[in-house]
Formats: structure tokens, C-alpha cells, sequence
């Protein structure tokens, strides 16, 4: 048991160090920003998982709250001239009171409703991106975000944002293990697995609910602010229904109900869209944001019919009992 | 306002509502006999509008790599249209719903939203982005209703939508297929006492389901502009339109579609077109936590059976 034990925390090191050690390997800043995506989509990831995977509430609307979060810290950074640290702390505040506004209504429904009822709130957010275009900018987009800066220092190159990312999404990776091992963690199980024996046994199933979408929201919130100060300008498309489905992807790779799974999740999505863009590209003319939805859409269904705990678990998994199934035959 | 305004209101609206109405007919058949909410329902409209205009027309497929010129007199096209998509109904069945039909409810909605970008992947890998029209079945001038004009291909959509809803009728009422699919969404244990195959049942259910959004998207594609990425919105409209009419019942969902149409031309007449879309989901909203009570009585009778208490 000790044994194993170290192990996990080996594994821990062995991916910070890895995380740490990468910038000064890559040098080429393009592939610095991708895997700086792979840090903001695995923090988008995780609050999916915990909304998705561990109490068992459909989210097709996540792309909303990183959104948010992106247009709240653009809008008080630019226009409202807060300084940038602040607006991103305030982005990220609202965004996690709107998720739990939101939720009040949202979670009285269950189920296929709740699917479409997220579905629903992310078509009209991106409605209003796009129609408001005197506070949004409209289609075109939301330029000149300043960069994150506290004090004196600012993150005005990749790797600086690449470190800071890669920081955030640690703490809400440790954030989220916590609250997975907790009290809440095993409520929210508890909901999964049956929401009316949870109920009996005095969970008070809206509350648990609400709180760990509030928290998802705030994750996104946090990604979509740091999204915007890495890169400046954002428009509607990034946050659209095709996102949301993007992320439940990652989510559904990395295994649901998986915390660490959503680095897996966040990785190979990212990787495999940049692969298809580049091969297909070459394949095709024009043809590479359709080999990605159809990739995204065929390995969606692939997964929740035949790996439904996840690439890597589902995946070991599946070995495990076919060469059990072989050893039985031979 | 004048009466004149509010005919024109009516009838576009009921126009744009029978697309609706077929779409949420094919999502009541599929529920009823499956207890799936298939999120890739609004794909085969799509695709059936893509097959037929590409066999009616000369089309441009794969970015120019192929061009198609068959010029097949339209009506022929149309049903090709239907049987394509009702080609992929079956497919999606069986590849993707019924290997997970044990799953929970949560992986078999991610499957069809899997199954629906996969679907609006490949028409876009085929057609590209260009919107795709058809002309109007038959041609004239427009027709004057209580002083608004109807489009001969509006005639034409509510014409079609209201054979198709009394073709259904007599086929569920009268017919073998047709009394067994209404068993099996009624009792599916007894049913398959009965000797009926309820599995046979849900393919029968995704091919009839498929073929009627498929007649939706045809239709309405002399009034409107297909394109690829129309499929999700048209699934959710009439899933909207489905929960208006109460879920399992076919003519409400009927009903529901058209009211869907009217209130969302009214709103984007006399509100705000741009928001067109948005006034869906505030009549989803308002529908689901006004009628509350009763929907979520069903969800969590529908929880207990799942565990089994």
C-alpha cells in the first residue's frame, strides 16, 4: 500500500517536472501556445468532470461560462480599465455567481432536459456575442485585451503565460482531488449513482449539485480570462455549442469520472485537432475542419459505446480481459 | 398592427412550423419505442435535403473533386433524399444506439450528439460551406390569404405535412408495423410476449423517424437555404416542439411545431429577428418549469424503474 503510494506521488513530480522542463525544449512559440490550450482546456475539463462524471449532470453548455470568463475579464480590463490581475479576479467571481444563478433553474431539470436546457443557454449566449455588438464586438470579435500584468511584471510572452497557465491548472487539479476525497466528492457519488437513495440519506442533492457547477463555472471562468490575456482577442466562435461538445470529448477521453484523466482528455484532443489539421490539410484542400468534427464525433461515439470509463481505463481494461479471455482459451 | 400583418405572421409561421412539426414526429416515434432522445435528429433533414438537391442538380461535391449531373425530375430526388437518410437511421441504430442501449442515459445523449457532429462533418466534407437551394415544386405566382401571400412552396410544405400526419395515423392505427411499434412503446415486456422484436421495433422506429425529418428538410429547402450546419438547431426546435406537446404524443407534438413556427415568427416580427433562435429556448424554458410538476414526476419514475425500486 505504501509502496503504491509513492508511486502516485512519483507520477505527481514526474509531471510537473515534465510541465516545467518542456518551454526550454520546444523553443518554438507556436508549440508553446498549444500546449498552453492543453493547460486551459485540461482546467475546463476537470469542472466538466466533476459536473459530468461525478454527479452524473449532462453539460452541453460549458463553453458558456468559459466565454464568460473570457468577455467579463475583457470588457473590466479594457473598457472598464481595472487593472488586469483585478479583472481577471472579479471575471472569475462573476462567472462562478453566474453558474450558480444559472443552475437554480437549470438543475430542477434532469436528464435529456438538462442536456437541451445547457444546450439552450449556450445557443443564446452566443446570440447575444453576436447580436450586442456595442459591449461584445459583435461576429469580428473583442481586440486589444491587455496582457496580465501584477505589478511590474507582465506576461507578455507565451512561455511566461505557458508557466502561469500551467500553475493554474495544478492548483485546480489539487483543488478538485480534494474535493473529490472529501465529504462532497462522495455526496456527489452518492447522486450519480441514485439521486432518491442520496435523497434519503439526507444529501441534499440541489445544493451538492449547485455548489460543484458554481466551481466548474469558476474553473471556466478562470480559463476564458487567462485565454483572453494570452492571446488578446477573442470572438463567439471560440465559445460556441461545437466547443461544449469539443469538451465533453475531452472529458469522455480522459474518462468521466477521472480528475488526472482530464490532462489525458485535454492532450490528445488538442493533439489529435492540430494532427488532422495538419495532415489533412495536406490531403484535401480546405478539408481539416471537417476531418476534426467528424474525428471528434466518430471517437464520442466509439467511447461511450465501447470505453465508456475513458480512453486509458477503459482501454486497460479491455486488454486486461481479452488476454484473460486468452489465457482461459489457450 | 394591422390584420393583414398578422395573417402574413400566421401563415409563414405555420410554413416554417410544419418543418417543426415532422421533425418532432420523428423524435416522439423514436422516444416512444426507445426512451432515446436522438440529438442527431435535425442531421437527417439535412442530409435528405443534400441527397435529393445533389440528384436534381448539377452539384459540386468534395470541393470540386467530383461534379454531379443527373438532373433526376424532382419528385424521384426527393424520395432518394428520404431513403438516404433513412439509409443512415438504420446505420446510426445499429453502429451506435444499440450496442449502448444498456448505458446509462447520460452516455446514450453523448452518443447521439457524437453521432450528430460526426454527421454534419461528413456533409460538410461533401458539400462545403455554400447554401444549397431548390426551386419550388411547382412554379407561379405567389397565392393571396386573407390579404398575405403564401408561397406556392408554402402550400405545397403544409400540404405535405398534413398527408404525412394522417399517413401516420392510419399507419400506427391500422397497420401490423404499425400497431406493433404502439405496443412496444406502450408495454415493451409485454409486447415482446407477444412475440413481437422490440429490438427490430427501434430500427423500425430510427428508419420512420429519419425518413420524416428528412421529408421536413426537402421541403422547406425552396424556402430557405440549406446548409450544413443547420442539422443541430432543427433537432432542437423540434425537441422544443416535442415537450410542448407533451412528449409522447405524436399529434401534440404536431400542434407543438406549428405554435413553435408562429410564436417565433411573431417574435422575430415584432421584436427582434437576430434573437430569432433565443425565443425557442425562452419557450423551453417557460414549458419545462411551468409544467414542472409533471415532467419531473415522470423523470423520477423513470429513475426509480433504472434502480430498480
Amino acid at each position: 500500500m505504501k509502496a503504491k503510494f509513492s508511486v502516485g506521488q512519483l507520477a505527481v513530480v514526474g509531471l510537473v517536472a515534465v510541465i516545467a522542463l518542456v518551454p526550454p525544449l520546444v523553443r518554438n512559440n507556436y508549440q508553446v501556445f498549444i500546449l498552453t490550450l492543453i493547460g486551459l482546456y485540461t482546467m475546463l475539463t476537470v469542472g466538466l468532470s466533476l459536473v459530468m462524471g461525478y454527479a452524473g449532470q449532462v453539460s452541453l453548455g460549458h463553453a458558456t461560462f468559459y466565454g464568460i470568463g473570457a468577455y467579463a475579464t475583457a470588457l473590466l480590463s479594457a473598457r472598464a480599465g481595472l487593472p488586469s490581475w483585478a479583472a481577471l479576479i472579479v471575471a472569475v467571481v462573476i462567472t462562478a455567481s453566474l453558474g450558480y444563478l444559472l443552475g437554480v433553474p437549470m438543475f430542477r431539470l434532469r436528464g435529456h432536459y438538462l442536456a437541451m436546457g445547457t444546450l439552450g443557454l449556450n445557443v443564446i449566449f452566443s446570440l447575444i456575442l453576436k447580436n450586442e455588438a456595442e459591449i461584445t464586438g459583435g461576429p469580428s470579435g473583442f481586440t486589444h485585451i491587455p496582457p496580465l500584468s501584477v505589478g511590474p511584471f507582465v506576461f507578455d510572452n507565451d512561455v511566461k503565460m505557458y508557466y502561469l497557465v500551467w500553475v493554474a491548472a495544478l492548483a485546480v487539479l489539487a483543488l478538485s482531488l480534494n474535493v473529490v476525497h472529501s465529504r462532497v466528492g462522495r455526496a456527489l457519488r452518492a447522486i450519480h449513482a441514485s439521486e432518491v437513495a442520496a435523497e434519503t440519506l439526507g444529501v441534499d442533492s440541489n445544493a451538492f449539485k449547485l455548489r460543484v457547477f458554481a466551481l466548474a463555472a469558476g474553473y471556466a471562468g478562470l480559463a476564458g480570462g487567462l485565454y483572453a490575456q494570452a492571446i488578446h482577442f477573442i470572438s463567439p466562435s471560440s465559445f460556441d455549442i461545437l466547443f461544449s461538445i469539443e469538451l465533453v470529448t475531452m472529458a469522455a477521453v480522459g474518462g468521466l469520472a477521472s480528475v488526472w484523466g482530464s490532462i489525458f482528455g485535454a492532450a490528445t484532443v488538442v493533439l489529435l485537432a492540430q494532427f488532422i489539421r495538419d495532415r489533412l490539410g495536406v490531403l484535401m484542400e480546405g478539408a481539416s475542419g471537417e476531418g476534426e468534427i467528424i474525428v471528434f464525433g466518430l471517437l464520442l461515439v466509439v467511447i461511450m459505446v465501447f470505453l465508456p470509463e475513458g480512453l486509458t481505463a477503459g482501454g486497460l481494461k479491455a486488454i486486461r480481459s481479452w488476454q484473460a479471455r486468452r489465457k482461459a482459451e489457450g | 398592427m394591422t390584420l393583414q400583418q398578422l395573417a402574413q405572421y400566421l401563415l409563414s409561421g405555420i410554413t416554417q412550423g410544419s418543418i417543426y412539426a415532422l421533425i418532432a414526429l420523428g423524435f416522439v416515434t423514436i422516444y416512444n419505442v426507445t426512451g432515446i432522445i436522438n440529438f442527431s435528429q435535425g442531421e437527417f433533414a439535412v442530409i435528405g435535403a443534400f441527397v435529393a438537391i445533389t440528384l436534381a442538380q448539377e452539384t459540386s461535391l468534395f470541393n470540386g473533386l467530383a461534379v454531379v449531373t443527373l438532373a433526376w425530375p424532382l419528385p424521384l430526388a426527393a424520395l432518394a433524399g428520404v431513403v438516404a437518410a433513412v439509409l443512415v437511421g438504420v446505420l446510426l441504430y445499429r453502429l451506435g444506439i444499440q450496442p449502448a442501449r444498456h448505458a446509462s442515459p447520460l452516455s446514450q445523449i453523448v452518443v447521439t450528439i457524437g453521432a450528430s457532429i460526426a454527421l454534419r462533418g461528413m456533409v460538410l466534407l461533401a458539400w462545403g460551406t455554400d447554401p444549397y437551394r431548390f426551386p419550388a415544386f411547382t412554379q407561379g405566382k405567389p397565392l393571396k390569404l386573407l390579404g398575405a401571400v403564401v408561397t406556392r412552396q408554402g402550400v405545397w410544405v403544409i400540404g405535405l405535412t398534413v398527408v404525412t400526419v394522417v399517413g401516420l395515423f392510419l399507419f400506427f392505427q391500422y397497420t401490423l408495423i404499425g400497431k406493433a411499434l404502439r405496443a412496444s412503446s406502450a408495454n415493451p415486456g409485454a409486447a415482446r410476449l407477444m412475440g413481437i422484436n422490440t429490438r427490430r421495433m427501434g430500427l423500425v422506429a430510427f428508419a420512420l423517424s429519419a425518413g420524416l425529418s428528412a421529408l421536413g428538410g426537402i421541403v422547406i429547402t425552396p424556402l430557405a437555404f440549406m446548409t450544413y450546419d443547420r442539422g443541430l438547431m432543427l433537432a432542437l426546435k423540434g425537441f422544443v416542439a416535442m415537450i410542448m406537446g407533451g412528449l409522447t404524443n405524436p399529434f401534440g407534438a404536431v400542434i407543438g411545431g406549428l405554435l413553435l413556427g408562429v410564436v417565433e415568427s411573431l417574435a422575430a416580427g415584432l421584436i427582434s429577428s437576430g434573437y430569432k433562435d433565443a425565443f425557442t429556448f425562452a419557450v423551453l424554458f417557460v414549458v419545462l418549469l411551468v409544467r414542472l410538476g409533471g415532467l419531473l414526476r415522470r423523470g423520477r419514475g423513470e429513475a426509480l424503474e433504472r434502480a430498480g425500486l
